[in-house]
């Protein structure tokens, strides 16, 4: 099947940043894939998971949120509050008869690392499989 | 507060699978303050039924609002407000809150969001523990302040059962010993000896096995 995921990442604004400075060219030269589409947030710990139900509910096919390492927050708890309404919605997914793996957290250092372009590909490679959304 | 937790997704979506316009309506009382069932739970509850009916190939508007209480008269009235814009409510207030709708709104369907728990408080973030059981006739000046109806296994009135172990209920190792930690808050405010008192078979009529209770203060009444 000849499929290209709807995926929405949402990311930190410490670990992305520089991604706001290049244009589609510029990120492709990353190979970062074209089918994710960057929601920058001040901190992960600002998302709420009404706002990651509702990227499922305007048609992405997979969700993932990148955010500071566990214990390096720049304020402190956001990505651990991040990585639980992740799981949050994992829960909810799997209520629902609908793969977990749809959503995921990432926890990557601060700055462009190859990191945040190698989480893309997973994801990427992962909905791919998973096939199109069920909702 | 009274405590709950949103019940099982299927379970909710079987009940309004047949409704086109949904209202889940949020209360802002006990359950806002247990993270169950105030305004963000109802907006992630929409969120989800909305994605259920549609995996199921199932077609509905679902909104969202809330009220100060579902527990009053006067503002179960305010569900007006949504008049003609739902046929069926899901109520994310406590068991009191679904039966305040439904004594009170003939024509209305409305359905539990939520499984009521228990009278409690926030032991710390994100946890909630058991502290009364409302059982009608309280005891808390005989035992320090800590409950032995609610929070003992047994609910027993004369001292431990011989259970427990390193002051944790035989039950759980995570349900401290509730006559333990009366013992030792009794020595503490130095009123050991009031506990050798035998306290009589206990009339649970108060407690809910007269039946439902009611409540009528005359001073109150116009």
């Amino acid at each position: 099947m000849n499929f290209t995921p709807d995926i929405r990442l949402f990311s930190c604004h410490y670990t992305c940043q520089q991604t706001s400075a290049m244009d589609d060219n510029g990120l492709q030269h990353l190979d970062f894939p074209k089918n994710i589409s960057i929601n920058r947030v001040v901190c992960t710990g600002k998302i709420e998971i009404t706002t990651l139900l509702q990227a499922f509910e305007d048609g992405a096919d997979g969700v993932y949120v990148v955010g500071c390492p566990m214990n390096t927050c720049h304020n402190v708890k956001g990505s651990q509050r991040a990585a639980k309404r992740v799981e949050t919605v994992r829960s909810a997914l799997s209520e629902l008869a609908v793969e977990p793996d749809r959503i995921k957290m990432y926890h990557t250092p601060r700055g462009l690392h190859h990191e945040f372009i190698e989480a893309a590909h997973e994801m990427n490679d992962t909905i791919t499989e998973l096939g199109p959304t069920p909702f | 507060m009274i405590v709950a937790e949103r019940k099982p997704l299927a379970e909710i979506i079987d009940m309004v699978k047949d409704h086109k316009k949904i209202l889940v309506l949020a209360c802002r009382g006990c359950v806002t303050v247990c993270s169950a069932g105030g305004e963000r739970e109802a907006d992630i509850l929409a969120s989800l039924i909305r994605l259920g009916l549609k995996k199921e190939g199932k077609q509905a508007e679902v909104a969202t609002g809330s009220l100060v209480r579902q527990c009053d008269k006067e503002y179960i009235d305010g569900i007006d407000q949504w008049k003609g814009q739902y046929d069926a409510i899901v109520s994310t207030a406590c068991g009191v809150g679904v039966n305040f709708i439904a004594n009170l709104r003939d024509g209305d369907h409305v359905y539990p969001a939520l499984n009521t728990t228990f009278f409690g408080g926030s032991a710390e973030q994100g946890v909630w523990r058991e502290q009364c059981a409302g059982c009608g006739n309280c005891v808390l000046h005989l035992t320090g302040g800590l409950c032995p109806v609610a929070r003992c296994a047994k609910s027993l009135f004369n001292g431990p059962c011989g259970g427990s172990v390193k002051g944790s209920c035989e039950i759980n190792s995570d349900v401290p010993c509730v006559w333990q930690n009366i013992y030792d808050r009794m020595g503490t405010l130095d009123r050991q000896k009031e506990l050798s008192v035998s306290q009589p078979i206990r009339d649970w009529s108060v407690g809910g096995h007269g039946g439902p209770r009611k409540q009528v203060r005359d001073d109150l009444t116009v």
